[in-house]
């Protein structure tokens, strides 16, 4: 249906331009006119005219129209009084699109019957005047450029202008997106503190949201609420993860700063242009392999090696995961540390062998500290990609919330907790799930704070040397 | 210390410090070479599958076929009895016991694959034939060598018995490794011998096909604006800002957002490649806006002047002169991003993408999964069968990932101009 409708613009506009191009062309042998632009412009005027106006309408319409016939639906049911005890109107609303799909297995109700109906009537009307308004909107849209064309105006001014609007719609889609981000982030976030306090949250030691999971939200007692309340402090996913990150900054950062000198400083051009490349794939391998490598290989090897000393290790020990997330990291650091050391002007370095430095006194004295600030920042971002990093921890760290600093045993994360609690079904009322985007609030903040002073640091530095 | 002892000591410093560089190199490369060969030596057995060959005769009284059946018949004919019977005369002598372990050396389609095979050769009604029948990822295992036949019997899937009638078979050449087309062709199972990628490498395709749709064209028209046009203001600087950190927010959050925004405010429907790919293209809009910007900058500023001085406009001389020029680079970073997209994974769990699927997508608002999901699904089943499965799922992952990539190279250092 909506390919049709999409088809029917899209035709609509291809005619006009052709239309546009002849009445154009026309000007020039029936009124003895002299265009002010080539025949082509007028054309795309007149397209840009008829199709930019209704393929907004278009996906405006769209993207509200299953709501709204929704809301419909549910209110006539609603209105016929016939909800069923146990049936949120989600699960009706699911059946009465199924019924009216044809593919309705199970008991078939009133209820369903009467939503089907009215769904199938307000579907065509939907259809119908969406086709109407679309195509008069094209219409007045192709009436008002097809005016202009006969009035001679300068098309190419007017296209371009439009143009540049699209450009920067295109543009602004960046912070719809961000917008977008904080929006459904903060939407269940401000239910989920309405239920738990802040406070609780972000300091409470005791992380258990199985525990949350009460049918009724409005049937709690006071010794539950109580409970419930307990059962979300987050301080043990931030230890986590805070710990997770330090084991694989410990294994990045030395490897990856190394490297990253070595590739920069010692290395031939040749060499550096073949090893660089290899190092790179480190951070082309998607983190799910990573993960499946950690859980299968990496883990179960440091339960045996620690069998074999005497120790107890988990086999989703906080040590593996970090290890494994250090080695995806390495690129990260090893690359922007490179890009930052080269950029260290030459004659920095000349001066220092001119005083009779070696290399690597150089490095040490002169190199590193002019790059600092630049390091620091390509550090900052490996931190925040190290915090948000999901699979590898997902498959390799555990689920319950310890509070622990020893490597051997079990942690979980923020990361981890997310995709646990959103797996499966959900329901959207619930505090358990709701906590979900509680936490992905605060990872959103903190990744996003890293983030802006590592590219300020990064920007301020380039713009030292350049 | 004399002079000479300092200068030494010095030199031995210069010695470690070029040998730690050298060290942190050397065990940066050993890691990607451990990682592949961890995967491939695990994962290149999935390829083939172990058949055994089986010798049926389509008697059409046992499956009740009419005289002259349409292929309709044969469609609709009950094979199970037949395909017993024929398994059955694997064995020297009949035991019920023995025909009840015969049976679990077959896949749970046995009976099935024996239908197809007649549906594609009609004519064989009251022949006899050899088919090659699956078998199940015991034997398959077993035939391969990954399987241990010295551990105690309770410990073991395949008893004693089985492996007399295994090896007796063995003994007949009648088991064999075959090319595992299963492994392409079919989608989720909860049997591995049965279980393919089928499902997630369609579902993959239209998450990554609609990603593209959505985020090349915005992109290059976001950073052509950004690199040509825009004003020099506030708002400009704030659009920067905004990409730039929108590059670098964990992909998790992309998939709340899809999960709030595209599942729970606008219903769309869940698992779908479609809301897969919206919410990879959101991730990607950002990382590909970055490499397109790099490749209009590097277009020298007498390129744009030179259409100026001939009378082009502004716009005339951006999009006839400058976006062509710095068509290699876009393309490349547009196929960077896009195999990000495509080995991607948290995002997609949380929008459903994680779900069994059996059939194959028709359309990306079928159910489907993805490759990277069909790996984390697949990871968390302990058979042998599935950690081969999963393996041989991220060797084609990485083959995908690795073409896309050297196209994005090759692009960039064939065509892109050198401009000093």
């Amino acid at each position: 249906m909506n390919l049709g409708i999409f088809t029917a613009i899209l035709l609509f506009c291809i005619f006009s331009y052709f239309f546009g191009q002849t009445t154009a062309k026309k000007l020039v042998t029936n009124q003895n006119l002299k265009l002010k632009t080539l025949p082509t412009y007028y054309g795309y005027f007149v397209a840009l005219w008829c199709g930019i106006p209704s393929l907004i309408l278009f996906a405006v319409w769209s993207l509200f129209e299953p709501t709204i016939i929704k809301t419909i639906v549910v209110g006539k049911v609603l209105s016929a009084s016939q909800i069923e005890a146990g049936l949120t109107t989600n699960l009706i609303y699911q059946k009465i699109l199924s019924y009216s799909a044809g593919n309705f297995t199970g008991d078939l109700t009133d209820t369903i019957k009467i939503g089907a109906l009215a769904y199938a009537k307000i579907t065509s009307l939907a259809y119908k005047a969406k086709l109407a308004s679309i195509l008069s909107l094209a219409s007045i849209g192709f009436i008002y450029a097809f005016n202009k064309v006969s009035k001679n105006n300068n098309a190419r001014n007017d296209v371009e202008n439009i143009l540049k609007w699209l450009l920067f719609s295109s543009s602004v889609i960046a912070i719809l997106t961000t917008l977008g981000i904080i929006f459904s982030l903060l939407f269940e976030s401000i239910k989920f503190f309405s239920s738990i306090n802040i406070f609780d949250f972000l300091f409470g030691t005791n992380w258990s949201p199985q525990k949350a999971f009460v049918r009724d939200a409005s049937a709690i007692t006071a010794e539950e609420y109580l409970e419930i309340k307990d059962a979300f402090g987050s301080v043990p996913l931030f230890a986590g993860t805070a710990f997770i990150a330090l084991i694989a900054m410990c294994v990045a950062v030395p490897i990856g700063l190394f490297s990253g000198i070595y590739l920069a400083e010692y290395a031939s051009y040749k060499s550096r242009r073949t090893i660089k490349p290899i190092i790179e794939i480190l951070a082309g391998i998607p983190t799910v392999v990573y993960g499946f490598f950690a859980a299968l290989t990496v883990g179960p090897f440091f339960r045996e090696f620690g069998e074999s000393l005497g120790l107890n290790v988990s086999s989703e020990s906080a040590l593996a995961a970090g290890l494994v997330m250090g080695i995806m990291i390495i690129p990260y650091v090893s690359s922007l540390s490179d890009d930052v050391i080269n950029a260290v002007p030459q004659s920095l370095r000349e001066g220092s062998y001119a005083v009779g430095a070696t290399k690597s006194e150089t490095i040490k004295k002169v190199v590193f500290p002019a790059a600092l600030p630049g390091i620091i920042g390509s550090i900052l971002l490996a931190v925040s990609r190290a915090i948000g990093e999901t699979m590898i921890v997902v498959m390799a760290a555990g689920l319950a919330a310890n509070l622990t600093i020893n490597p051997l045993e079990s942690t979980t994360t923020v990361t981890t907790q997310i995709v646990m609690l959103l797996v499966g079904d959900q329901e959207f009322d619930s505090p358990k799930t709701q906590s979900a985007f509680a936490l992905g609030l605060t990872l959103f903040l903190v990744t996003l704070v890293l983030n802006y002073i590592a590219l300020r640091v990064v920007k301020k530095y380039r713009e030292k040397y350049d | 210390m004399t002079k000479d002892q300092r200068i030494k000591k010095r030199h031995r410093a210069e010695a470690r410090f070029k040998l730690y560089g050298l060290v942190s190199i050397i065990l940066a490369l050993t890691f990607v070479g451990f990682l592949v060969f961890t995967i491939f030596s695990k994962g290149s057995d999935a390829f083939s599958k172990t058949t055994i060959k089986v010798n049926v005769s389509f008697n059409a009284e046992i499956l009740s076929l009419p005289s002259n059946p349409s292929l309709e018949d044969i469609q609709d004919a009950d094979y199970y009895d037949l395909a017993l019977e024929s398994i059955n005369k694997l064995l020297l002598t009949s035991n019920p016991d023995d025909e009840k372990l015969l049976k679990k050396l077959f896949s749970p389609d046995f009976d099935l694959e024996i239908k197809n095979y007649l549906v594609k050769n009609p004519d064989l009604i009251n022949q006899t034939q050899d088919i090659n029948l699956t078998s199940s990822d015991d034997i398959d295992q077993l035939f391969k060598g990954n399987f241990p036949r010295d551990i105690p019997e309770d410990r073991r899937q395949v008893n004693d018995r089985q492996l007399e009638i295994f090896d007796e078979l063995v003994a007949q050449d009648k088991i064999q490794k075959k090319f595992n087309n299963y492994f392409f062709t079919n989608g989720d199972s909860r049997d591995p011998e049965l279980a393919g990628i089928g499902a997630s490498l369609l579902g993959s395709f239209f998450s990554v096909v609609i990603c593209l749709i959505l985020s090349f064209p915005i992109a290059i028209l976001a950073s052509i604006y950004l690199e040509e046009f825009a004003p020099k203001n506030k708002i400009t600087d704030f659009i920067e800002i905004n990409i730039n950190n929108l590059a670098a927010v964990p992909s998790i959050v992309y998939g709340l957002l899809g999960l709030g925004i595209l599942l729970g405010f606008m219903n769309f429907p869940r698992s779908t490649p479609l809301v897969a790919g919206i919410t990879l293209a959101l991730m990607t809009l950002p990382r590909i806006i970055i490499p397109c910007r790099a490749s209009l900058k590097a277009v020298p500023p007498s390129i744009r002047e030179g259409a100026l001085a001939v009378g082009a406009s502004k716009f005339q001389s951006v999009f006839h002169h400058v976006v062509p020029l710095s068509l290699p680079g876009t393309l490349s970073g547009t196929i960077i991003g896009l195999a990000q997209a495509l080995g991607e994974t948290a995002p997609l769990i949380l929008i459903g993408m994680v779900a069994f699927v059996v059939d194959i997508p028709g359309s990306p608002i079928d159910p489907a999964s993805s490759l990277p999901a069909q790996v984390y699904l697949w990871s968390e089943s302990a058979e042998r069968g599935f950690v081969e499965k999963t393996s041989a799922t991220i060797m084609i992952l990485l083959t995908f990932l690795i073409v896309m990539n050297f196209i994005a190279v090759y692009l960039r250092q064939k065509f892109e101009k050198k401009w000093n």
